[in-house]
C-alpha cells in the first residue's frame, strides 16, 4: 500500500519537502512551479529592507488576498439593480464573517492603489527603469491600469449613493471626450444612464475580464524581474558593481523575507478589517444626489482638476500628457545609467526636495487665488470657454513646469536627468496636494473649507 | 519533404518571406490576411456584445403631467418617474427641463427661496428658465418636448433637446 502513496508522491515532485542542503535548496528553487520565478542566487544587497520594502510582495499578497475574498463573496452578491444592494446587506448581516470578508476585500483595494503607487515610486527613485528593466515599467505600468479599473468597476456594485453617483460623474467626464467620448460613455454605461445594463457589464470586467488580464500581466512582470536577474542593485553615486558580487541563495534568505512582508500585511489587514467597517451608504437613488459628492480618493485628484480646468482640459488633455509623460520615462535620453543609486546623486537628492518644497508652496497658492481671485472666464469675456478657463492655464502650466526644467538646469548647472526627476517630483508633489485638497479641504458644493 | 527538395536546397532553407518563390509568397500573404480578417471579425463581436442595446422606452414615451389649472405660474413641479421638472413661467408658458446636470450628470434639485437649480456635486446653479447661472455646467439644462391636448399637458420624456441657452420659441403655451 504504501508503495502506491510513494509513487504518487514522487510523480508529484522528486525532492524533498525541505530542502537541508545548499544543493537541495537550488534544485527546490529550479524544480518548484512557483519558486521558479526567482533566480537561484540573488546579490546581497537587495535583500536590504529599505531597498524595495517589500512593495511588490506586498502588491503580490493583497491581489491574492482580493481574488480570496472576491471569489467568496460572488456566492452571494446579485449583479441587479434590484437584488444587489440586498444582497450586500443579507452577505454583512447573514452570512458567517460576511461583513469581515467585505471588510478586507474593501481595505484591500484601498490598500493595493497605495502600496502600487508606492512601488511606482519606489522604482523610479532606485533608477530600476533603465535597461534591461524598460519595458517591465511598461508591464507595470499596465498593471496599474488593471487596479484602477479594478477599483473603478468594484466601487459601482454595492449600489449605494456613493458608488452610484461616484460612477455617474466619472462616467459623465467621459462626455467631454471629443469625437468618441459619447460612443465611450454609452459602452461602458450600456445606456444612456447608469442602470442594469451598467452594473452588468462592471460585474463581468470586475470578476473575470480584470482580474485574467491582472494574472498575466503579473506573470510577465515577474518573469522580466527574474530576466533581469532580480531587482536592480543598490549601489551609491559614483560606485561601480565590479569584482565578484556577494551573492546569496535566494531560498531561503529571500524567501524568508517574503513571507514575513506577507504573514504581517495580511495581519494587518485583517485586525484593520475587524476594526473597521467598509463604507456602505443608503441604496442607489437616481433622483437625489448627494452633498458634496466625491470621488473615491485615488481620482480625487482628477476631481479637483476640474475645479480648475475645463472638462476637456481636466479630463483629456491634462491626464493624456501625464500618462504618455509615464510611458517615456524609460525611454528619454539619460545622459548616465543611474540605476540603483537612490535619487540618482547627491545633486538629485537636492533638486528633489527643492522641487517638493517648490509644489508645496506653489500649488495651495494656486488653488486659493483660482478659488477666490482667479475668473479667466469673467475676464476673456470672448474668449470661448474652452480657451480662457481650459488651453490658457493649462499652457501657463506647462510652460510653468517647463520654466521649472529650465530653471534647475542653469541655475544650478544640473544634468538633464536631474532636471527631469525634479520636474517628476515638481509634478507628483503637486497631483498629491491636489488630492489631499479634495479629500479633506472640500466641503458641500465643493466649496474650500477647513477640516 | 519531398517538396523541398525539389525546389533545390538554396530556397528550403528560407523558411518564410519575400523572397520565396511566388506560390509560398501569395499562401503566406494570403493566411496572413485571412488572419487580420478574422481577428477584425473576432473584434466586431466583442464589441456587438459591448454595444448598448436598444431602450424600449425610447422615441416617443409620454408622461401625462395633468390639466393645465392643475400649475401656478412661476412654479416648478417635480416628477420622479419622468425624471423631468415641469416649470410654468410667470407668463404660463411650460417648459419639460432635464433633471440631469449638464456638468458631469448628477440631479439637480430646486430650490423654492433662491428661484435657482442648484447641483450638489460641482455646484453649478440654473435658474427657472435653465439657463446656466454659474459654472462650471457648460449649457443650459435640456429639454423635452411639451404637448398641450384638450388642456392637458403632456411631456414626451423619449426626446432630449439640447440647448445652449433658454429662447422664447422652447416654451409651448396653452
Amino acid at each position: 500500500m504504501t508503495g502506491v502513496f510513494l509513487r504518487i508522491r514522487r510523480s508529484i515532485s522528486q525532492g524533498p519537502f525541505l530542502p537541508r542542503t545548499d544543493h537541495e535548496r537550488k534544485r527546490f528553487v529550479v524544480h518548484n512551479f512557483l519558486l521558479h520565478f526567482r533566480p537561484v542566487r540573488i546579490h546581497d544587497r537587495t535583500l536590504r529592507w529599505t531597498h524595495t520594502f517589500g512593495l511588490g510582495g506586498m502588491s503580490l499578497v493583497l491581489v491574492l488576498v482580493l481574488m480570496g475574498t472576491g471569489a467568496l463573496m460572488m456566492f452571494v452578491y446579485e449583479p441587479s439593480p434590484d437584488r444587489a444592494y440586498e444582497s450586500i446587506l443579507r452577505l454583512q448581516q447573514d452570512v458567517l464573517f460576511g461583513q469581515l470578508v467585505r471588510n478586507i476585500h474593501h481595505w484591500s483595494a484601498n490598500l493595493l492603489i497605495a502600496i502600487a503607487l508606492l512601488h511606482l515610486l519606489r522604482v523610479y527613485f532606485t533608477g530600476a527603469y533603465h535597461a534591461p528593466r524598460q519595458f517591465n515599467w511598461l508591464i507595470g505600468l499596465s498593471l496599474l491600469v488593471c487596479i484602477g479599473v479594478q477599483n473603478f468597476t468594484g466601487y459601482l456594485l454595492p449600489w449605494d449613493q456613493l458608488s452610484y453617483w461616484a460612477v455617474t460623474i466619472s462616467t459623465g467626464m467621459l462626455g467631454y471626450v471629443p469625437l468618441v467620448g459619447t460612443w465611450v460613455q454609452q459602452v461602458i454605461r450600456g445606456g444612456p444612464e447608469i442602470g442594469r445594463a451598467t452594473l452588468l457589464t462592471f460585474y463581468a470586467f470586475h470578476t473575470t475580464v480584470v482580474p485574467a488580464l491582472l494574472v498575466g500581466f503579473m506573470a510577465w512582470h515577474f518573469w522580466r524581474v527574474r530576466k533581469a536577474r532580480g531587482v536592480v542593485i543598490p549601489r551609491s553615486e559614483g560606485e561601480e558593481l565590479s569584482g565578484p558580487p556577494e551573492r546569496v541563495l535566494a531560498v531561503p534568505h529571500l524567501l524568508i523575507r517574503e513571507v514575513v512582508v506577507g504573514l504581517v500585511l495580511v495581519a494587518v489587514v485583517l485586525v484593520f478589517s475587524v476594526i473597521a467597517n467598509a463604507p456602505l451608504a443608503d441604496t442607489a437613488n437616481p433622483g437625489m444626489s448627494p452633498n458634496p459628492a466625491k470621488a473615491p480618493w485615488y481620482f480625487v485628484g482628477i476631481q479637483e482638476l476640474l475645479l480648475h480646468f475645463h472638462p476637456l482640459l481636466a479630463v483629456l488633455v491634462l491626464p493624456l500628457v501625464a500618462v504618455l509623460a509615464l510611458l517615456l520615462i524609460p525611454y528619454l535620453l539619460y545622459e548616465r545609467d543611474t540605476s540603483g543609486v537612490f535619487l540618482m546623486s547627491r545633486k538629485g537628492r537636492t533638486m528633489a526636495a527643492i522641487a517638493a518644497v517648490t509644489a508645496l508652496l506653489a500649488t495651495p497658492v494656486w488653488i486659493v487665488s483660482d478659488e477666490y481671485w482667479i475668473d479667466l472666464a469673467a475676464w476673456l469675456p470672448n474668449v470661448p470657454l474652452v480657451v480662457s478657463t481650459g488651453l490658457i492655464p493649462a499652457a501657463v502650466l506647462l510652460a510653468a513646469i517647463w520654466g521649472f526644467f529650465t530653471a534647475v538646469k542653469t541655475r544650478f548647472s544640473t544634468s538633464n536627468d536631474e532636471a527631469i526627476q525634479a520636474c517628476f517630483v515638481l509634478v507628483l508633489v503637486g497631483f498629491a496636494l491636489l488630492t489631499v485638497t479634495g479629500v479633506w479641504f472640500r466641503g458641500p458644493g465643493m466649496a474650500l473649507v477647513w477640516p | 519533404m519531398v517538396s523541398r527538395s525539389r525546389h533545390g536546397a538554396g530556397v528550403a532553407v528560407k523558411p518564410t518571406g519575400d523572397s520565396g518563390p511566388p506560390r509560398r509568397r501569395f499562401l503566406v500573404v494570403a493566411l496572413l490576411g485571412l488572419a487580420a480578417v478574422a481577428l477584425v471579425e473576432y473584434l466586431g463581436v466583442i464589441v456587438d456584445f459591448l454595444r448598448p442595446r436598444r431602450q424600449r422606452t425610447s422615441g416617443d414615451a409620454v408622461v401625462v403631467a395633468g390639466p393645465v389649472e392643475r400649475f401656478q405660474p412661476n412654479s416648478v413641479s417635480a416628477f420622479p418617474e419622468g425624471k423631468f421638472y415641469l416649470v410654468r413661467l410667470e407668463d404660463g408658458g411650460f417648459l419639460a427641463l432635464s433633471r440631469v446636470c449638464t456638468h458631469l450628470g448628477c440631479t439637480v434639485p430646486w430650490s423654492t427661496e433662491e428661484q435657482r437649480f442648484a447641483c450638489p456635486c460641482h455646484s453649478s446653479t440654473y435658474d427657472i428658465h435653465g439657463d446656466v447661472l454659474s459654472p462650471p455646467a457648460p449649457r443650459a439644462l435640456d429639454l423635452y418636448p411639451v404637448r398641450i391636448e384638450n388642456q392637458i399637458v403632456k411631456v414626451v420624456t423619449g426626446t432630449t433637446i439640447r440647448r445652449n441657452s433658454f429662447e422664447s420659441a422652447q416654451v409651448t403655451r396653452a
